[in-house]
């Protein structure tokens, strides 16, 4: 039992780490329009992992990192090298990398596999990660990994941002831009490479975006969606760690991606301000401001007709003269609500105040249409 | 038919099924489109496979379909939202179906064939051991049968909606005012990626297909700018990669899916560093032939400015063009001799002299 729960411990607080490192890290990628780029780097770092073995036939984990980490970068080497050098489009360049690496990774894996002496098993853990196989000292290794990496983040924030957001203007300042670049590119390598172990090559991209694309819809600052990228994929890895070994047969990988996932799915749905469910609300809303001040407009326009401007107009006058019929009733509800208009004989007049804000709404729309801002006096009909 | 033909000839169909509609995917600049599908079908996969408990049923390549139009639709309905950008929403689609799919095989579908190495991987070498058999009769692996179909199935679309795909791809706004609906031509490319992938990812594997449908269109387009060419050199190239990927991993005994996604991208490297106008060699020589023609066309005007002036004879001398002109002595040396083949210049000793040619070229080169 006591096992059992260090070894849950140990998991969690590996996924935790690799979520923290991996969300924070994938903010940046996932600003600058790289998110696929996590993708091809987590699937060209499997063969780093088997040369890695191969020539040192060691299995210790920062050996392994480092040869994925190598392999990863090299992989980002090539897309740069494919897209400026020839027409190929970024995506496709991302798609042969990634593709082409990873193949070559399973040639390696069947070719040490096929020796006599050497025997692959763990090796292959990284293709669809095997959190339930972290001890100790992976999450030491990968703590290390993440903190280096986050430190770098810190020491250079100042630098990455100015990359992030205008490349041509830091350029003009003298940051060497390329550096820079090649720079945050290896600390996402890093973010990559801690997590291929739990999560696997295969779903490791989408701990890069996901956590990041969540965090953006609820803040429009740099460091707040780097802070919330950070937190929410430290509470996808724990969570989903243990969730998977809470029930059976779920294995971990998927079992974080889908939490980070759902995190996604109710910052898509419930972020302030950005969320669709408030650009609904704001939707509906702006479509009863328009449909009150239209009806109001409209009763305006009859009333200007007759010789009193509260002469009364039927709300079937009104309806023939909206393409939502069907709303004037609520409407002129509402309006009655707001002291703007009366019920009379069966029919609808303005009030004084409903007169006025009609007056104030009729200029409104004048200047918006007309050159009256430019000078000229716009008088309003008078009874 | 020996096993060893049969794996090739699968192996070979499937890579030209793959390259036939990577093309289009390619030109289009949604090539991640094919990795998004292809692992995003996998529940759907799992879910008819649950259903009909055979691994080569046809309704598999129906749920496949539906799961990947699915997908794009979803894709592209993320992206419509402004809330992610579009590859991103790429990147949150296809992981999670992923994953679902995942969930279902580890937890429903334990000891069945069908296990998470065998979709992602694939393996050609087990590809032939199902028969098509008819009344007794061994017609050949199922297979070879279930690709060769969706090879025909996608021939037969580029064939018939060849002038659709072709506008649509190049001109999607032309595409429309033409009233082609480059949107139902774009989900019928979409329908066919998933049943090819769903056909492929049994001999090869949902990653490596991406390989397969990308690598040798991509080297294609390096050599040629005519669509039939560029749809014939993709094929070629797709069916090379299947062929010689099978013999590099029966030389080192290793996986002859991922031998044949090595093989793409060693033909890719070779198009990227050779292809004849586009390579890399084919790029520097252009440079290097540029460079040389502008240090000779500086060298002309150089004479010509300091033709019959008194300090004429220290400034045409051959080594002094290296300190003058701060060029590197195998660049001044090119470009004299340039400047002899061309007949512009007469060198006598190390001294050097504008022709009448090269005089009038000094000149041409000075006002233009």
């Amino acid at each position: 039992m006591i096992e059992l729960d260090y070894t849950l411990r140990t998991v969690a607080l590996g996924a935790a780490v690799l979520g923290l490192s991996s969300g924070s890290l994938g903010a940046f990628a996932v600003l600058r329009g790289q998110s696929l780029l996590g993708d091809a780097i987590s699937h060209a770092a499997l063969p780093g992992v088997a040369l890695a073995f191969l020539l040192t036939a060691s299995k210790a984990p920062l050996v392994l990192v480092v040869g994925a980490g190598l392999a990863g970068w090299v992989g980002t080497l090539c897309v740069s090298a494919i897209v400026e050098r020839s027409r190929v489009p970024y995506d496709a360049a991302l798609g042969i990398v990634l593709s082409v690496f990873f193949g070559l990774g399973m040639v390696l894996l069947t070719y040490i596999q096929a020796q006599p002496d050497a025997s692959q098993a763990g090796l292959d853990t990284f293709l669809f990660g095997q959190a339930a196989a972290l001890v100790g000292r992976d999450v030491v290794t990968m703590a290390v990994l993440g903190a280096v990496a986050l430190v770098a983040m810190l020491v250079f924030w100042k630098e990455f941002k100015i990359l992030l957001f205008d490349p041509d203007f830091a350029a003009s300042q003298g940051f060497p831009v390329r550096a820079l670049d090649v720079g945050l590119t290896t600390l996402l390598v890093v973010a990559i490479v801690i997590g291929l172990q739990t999560v696997g090559v295969v779903l490791m991209s989408a701990l890069i975006v996901a956590p990041a694309a969540a965090a953006r819809q609820w803040t429009d600052r740099l460091w707040g969606v780097v802070a919330l990228a950070g937190l929410f994929g430290a509470l996808s890895g724990a969570a989903g760690a243990l969730l998977s070994s809470a029930t059976a047969r779920i294995p971990t990988g998927p079992t974080i991606v889908l939490v980070a996932t759902a995190v996604v799915g109710v910052s898509l749905l419930l972020a302030p301000g950005r969320g669709l469910v408030a650009a609904w609300a704001l939707g509906i809303r702006n479509r009863r401001v328009l449909r009150v001040a239209g009806t109001l407009e409209d009763l305006y326009t009859l009333a200007l007709a007759h010789e009193d401007v509260h002469y009364p107009h039927p709300a079937a006058t009104l309806q023939t003269m909206t393409a939502r019929p069907e709303a004037v009733g609520p409407t002129l509800d509402r309006l009655q609500k707001q002291g703007l208009v009366e019920p009379r004989d069966d029919a609808w007049a303005l009030t004084p105040r409903g007169l006025a804000e009609a007056r104030r709404l009729a200029r409104t729309r004048a200047d918006e249409h007309d050159p009256a801002h430019l000078g000229v006096e716009v008088e309003g009909p008078t009874p | 038919m020996t096993p060893q033909l049969e794996i090739q000839l699968i192996a070979s169909v499937t890579a030209a099924a793959c390259a036939l509609v990577g093309a289009f995917l390619v030109l289009r600049k949604t090539a991640l489109l094919s990795d998004a599908i292809s692992h995003a079908i996998l529940p759907g996969i799992v879910l008819a496979f649950f259903h009909t408990e055979n691994l080569n049923s046809p309704l598999l390549l129906v749920a496949a379909a539906v799961t990947g139009v699915l997908t794009v639709g979803a894709i592209e309905a993320l992206g419509r939202t402004r809330l992610v950008k579009q590859d991103a929403a790429i990147a949150l689609v296809f992981p999670a179906l992923f994953s679902i799919g995942v969930v279902l095989i580890s937890r429903y579908a334990s000891g069945v064939h069908l296990d998470i190495d065998a979709v992602l991987l694939g393996d050609p070498a087990f590809s032939w051991i199902q028969r098509f058999e008819v009344g007794g009769w061994d017609l050949g692996p199922q297979s070879l049968w279930l690709m060769g179909t969706v090879l025909v199935l996608v021939a037969a679309f580029v064939g018939l909606f060849y002038k659709e795909l072709k506008i649509s791809t190049f001109d999607a706004a032309l595409a429309g005012a033409l009233g082609l609906a480059p949107a139902a031509v774009h989900y019928a490319l979409m329908t066919l990626v998933s049943v090819v992938a769903v056909g492929a990812f049994d001999v090869v594997g949902s990653i490596l297909v991406v390989g397969l449908m990308i690598a040798p269109p991509a080297a294609a387009w390096l050599l040629t700018d005519r669509l039939p060419v560029l749809l014939g050199l993709s094929v070629a190239l797709g069916v090379a990669s299947a062929v010689s990927g099978y013999w590099m991993a029966r030389l080192f005994d290793v996986s002859i899916a991922g031998a044949m996604a090595v093989m793409a991208g060693v033909l890719f490297a070779l198009c990227f560093a050779f292809a004849p106008h586009r390579g890399l060699v084919a790029q520097a020589r252009r440079r290097a032939r540029q460079r040389v023609a502008f240090a000779e066309r500086m060298l002309l005007v150089h004479l010509l400015h300091h033709e019959h002036t008194p300090e004429a004879d220290r400034e045409c001398r051959v080594s002094h063009l290296q300190e003058h002109l701060h060029w590197a002595p195998a660049l001044a040396s090119r470009a004299v001799r340039a400047a002899e083949r061309g007949g512009a210049v007469r060198r006598s000793g190390d001294r050097l002299a504008l022709t009448d040619d090269g005089r009038t070229a000094a000149q041409r080169a000075m006002v233009g």
